[in-house]
């Protein structure tokens, strides 16, 4: 039992990351329903961000963990978002309208571009980060055989994923760049006619959805204590498969998404075997999809003629 | 001026990227990381793009006029298909089967060749569930792994490569036929991430699965093609050898032209499949399911019977390209079918323009020929190679030659 709920902690931890990274996916979808393969790059590249902003604020000679934390939070919020600004002008703007497979060949590009160019200018080494938060609460008693531990990592990881999540929802359904946001999602020549700059809303998806993709990208540093230029392709394909799951065009469908497959790679790894948790995830994916094909939470697609 | 505006802007969101990139690297030492600051880099970045984003910026109106040198006029109508490509497809196979008699065929250049053939081959077998049938397969390399590690786990058995090349391709075509079926109802980006995930699945347990795939080892020592039962070595107890029999002197290099035939053989083969069978009903019915699945369906036709043959026939090609690419290296391993293998594959079919088999073969020769020269900036190739799929899409978002047209279209005059 107490094995299970450290597994379920575990689970809810790394839902909580995918799920962040998820949002990318399925915001951008669902407003130019593109595949931005080069997301999961964008959260790689939030992650040594944040690592190399640690070292920066070390040297900097700020000691408090706290301050630092949020300072790092900043410039990978910050940078990242610039990153996924640039990615969508450069290689998906001008390929708006035409045929579909032309944003993921150049999605695809970007994605080998990024990787390879930061293995280039920071080496292919794997990067470690000393821990920065430890410790946590003890939840079972002295007396049980498997003693559970709530880190205060996972707590401020779990924490900042639901204000993150909280102040997304309060952006997209009442601000008015939110309001545009779904409009432009509905229908983009009429929102274009209404006056709505659709440029502007579609960069400003791919801003937010790099930012949350960067405070991913930060709590991947954190929690795992490494970091190389190739986490990007896993966990992007995880948080896509999330995002499907979920259904994907949902906002609410690529947390949910992102919180059952940190479940079943946690639980698979507790119980099963290790190496097949990616077999695991994929295995539910398609069960899931064969079953409700148009994911948990999405909306059945009306063809028309 | 606004030209000079942008490129200002350009250059400085550069170095706004190039600042924690490029500016600070994370050196490795003893004491752990260590932070190196370059910030030199930067305004470098900065100046680079801002040159580059002004020249493109004054480029923009000439580049603009010669698009538009194109024919304008009036729209042609079309009857059927024009023979022009067939003559252009005739005169490159005959090139490409005398270039082992030509001075340029030396040993170096075949194996790049075969090299550009294999992918050639894939494209092709791609460009039929793609091209053809419009159905977005991002797994590829796995029916193609499937297709080389049947080969690889039946030769240790005693089989050869010519007995197994047709079950290479049955069992990749079985394969597809079992991720095909509980899919092929989902709506296509569901299916490219099936397959996507299919793919990870069959690497995985290559890795893992040790007592029979050899894990991350692999299989090795698989035996070459023979030519007619004869082997191509230098001697064989009990065999008469190639070189034997037709008396010349042993060379390795026959072996190396040999290899080189069979792979262009395997090609033309796909390639001739998947050209006479845009003529046949169920080709048609696969052009015509990729523009329009509702009317394909009030008009009778099954779209999941008919999407399942267009993926088992495609996988099935992915096999033989398999089974010949473990016999060309002797040694697979799970790293050769990575992800990134079929975002090549992939990559060579869109790059190419969907659905036109010269499209692919001069893909395939920019995408996997090329770099083949610049092995030694290996990590420059990467960046270089990623850096050409975006551009060329950009550049030409139809691909290099766009052939997406169907075979047959009912021409209502200025329709096109």
């Amino acid at each position: 039992m107490n094995y299970f709920l450290q597994q379920l902690i575990n689970g809810v931890t790394l839902g909580a990351i995918y799920g962040l990274i998820a949002i990318g996916y399925t915001m951008v979808y669902g407003i130019i329903g593109m595949i931005n393969f080069a997301h999961g790059d964008i959260m790689m590249i939030g992650a040594f961000i944040s690592l190399i902003a640690f070292l920066v604020i070390a040297a900097l000679g700020v000691t408090s963990v706290p301050l630092a934390l949020v300072l790092v939070l900043v410039c990978a919020l910050f940078f990242t978002s610039a990153y996924g600004w640039a990615v969508e002008r450069v290689a998906y703007r001008r390929l708006r309208g035409s045929f579909k497979l032309a944003p993921l060949i150049s999605a695809i590009g970007m994605s080998i571009v990024l990787q390879n160019g930061v293995q280039l200018v920071q080496g292919a080494r794997v990067k470690p980060l000393a821990p920065v938060i430890t410790g946590g609460i003890e939840l079972s008693g002295a007396e049980s055989s498997y003693p559970v531990t709530l880190g205060w990592l996972q707590i401020v990881i779990i924490l900042l994923t639901v204000a993150l999540m909280a102040g997304f929802t309060w952006l997209i359904q009442r601000t008015s760049l939110g309001r545009a946001q779904r409009a432009t999602e509905q229908d983009m020549g009429m929102a274009m006619l209404l006056g709505i700059n659709v440029d502007r809303v579609i960069s400003m998806t791919f801003v937010i959805g790099a930012a949350l993709a960067g405070v991913a990208g930060l709590m991947v540093t954190l929690y795992y204590g490494v970091v190389d230029f190739y986490i990007g392709f896993n966990a992007g394909m995880k948080a896509f498969t999330a995002a499907v799951l979920g259904g994907i065009g949902s906002l609410p469908g690529a947390m949910l998404g992102g919180l059952l497959i940190g479940l079943i790679e946690a639980l698979w790894s507790g119980y099963g075997s290790i190496e097949y948790k990616d077999v695991a995830v994929f295995a539910v994916l398609i069960l899931v999809l064969m079953f409700r094909p148009s994911g948990l939470l999405g909306k059945p697609e009306v063809e028309k003629v | 001026m606004a030209a000079f505006k942008d490129a200002i802007l350009a250059g400085l969101v550069a170095a706004l990227l190039a600042l924690p990139m490029l500016g600070f690297h994370l050196g490795d030492s003893a004491q752990g990381l260590q932070l190196e600051t370059h910030l030199e880099l930067v305004p470098l970045a900065a100046a680079i793009v801002f040159a580059g984003r002004l020249a493109l910026n004054l480029a923009a109106p000439w580049l603009a006029k010669w698009k538009d040198r194109a024919p304008a006029g009036k729209p042609k109508l079309e009857t059927g298909v024009s023979r022009r490509p067939l003559y252009i497809g005739i005169a490159m196979a005959a090139a490409a089967l005398i270039l082992p008699l030509t001075p340029w065929g030396d040993r170096n250049i075949l194996d790049k060749a075969t090299l550009v053939l294999i992918y050639v081959m894939l494209g092709w077998g791609l460009n039929i569930v793609v091209g053809l049938a419009g159905l977005l397969v991002l797994g590829y390399a796995a029916f193609y792994a499937v297709g080389a590690y049947a080969f690889a786990i039946l030769s240790q058995m005693g089989f050869s490569f010519w007995q197994c090349l047709p079950i290479s391709g049955a069992v990749a075509a079985l394969f597809g036929l079992l991720v095909g079926f509980p899919v092929l109802r989902l709506r296509g980006d569901y299916l490219a991430i099936v397959t996507l995930g299919f793919g990870e699945i069959i690497r995985v347990i290559l890795l893992n699965w040790a007592s029979f795939t050899g894990g991350p080892n692999g299989i090795s020592s698989i035996p070459r093609p023979s030519f007619f039962g004869m082997p191509m070595t230098a001697s064989s107890p009990g065999h008469t050898t190639f070189h034997e029999f037709f008396d010349i002197p042993f060379s390795p290099v026959q072996r190396i032209v040999l290899l080189y035939y069979v792979i262009l053989l395997l090609a033309l083969v796909t390639n001739l499949v998947s050209l006479r069978i845009r003529r046949l009903p169920v080709g048609r019915a696969w052009e015509a399911l990729r523009e329009d699945e509702i009317a394909c369906r009030s008009l009778g036709i099954n779209p999941t019977s008919t999407k399942l043959s267009a993926f088992a026939l495609g996988t099935a090609f992915a096999g033989f390209a398999g089974c010949f690419f473990a016999t060309r290296q002797g040694f697979i391993s799970p790293e050769s079918f990575s992800f990134i293998e079929s975002a090549v594959i992939l990559a060579i079919v869109v790059l190419g323009g969907m659905g036109s088999q010269t499209g692919v073969v001069l893909a395939a020769i920019l995408l996997v020929g090329l770099p083949e020269w610049f092995r030694d900036l290996a990590q420059y190739r990467m960046i270089a190679f990623g850096g050409a799929m975006v551009l060329i899409m950009l550049w030409r978002p139809k691909g290099l030659l766009a052939g997406r047209t169907p075979t047959i279209r009912l021409n209502k005059g200025d329709a096109a």
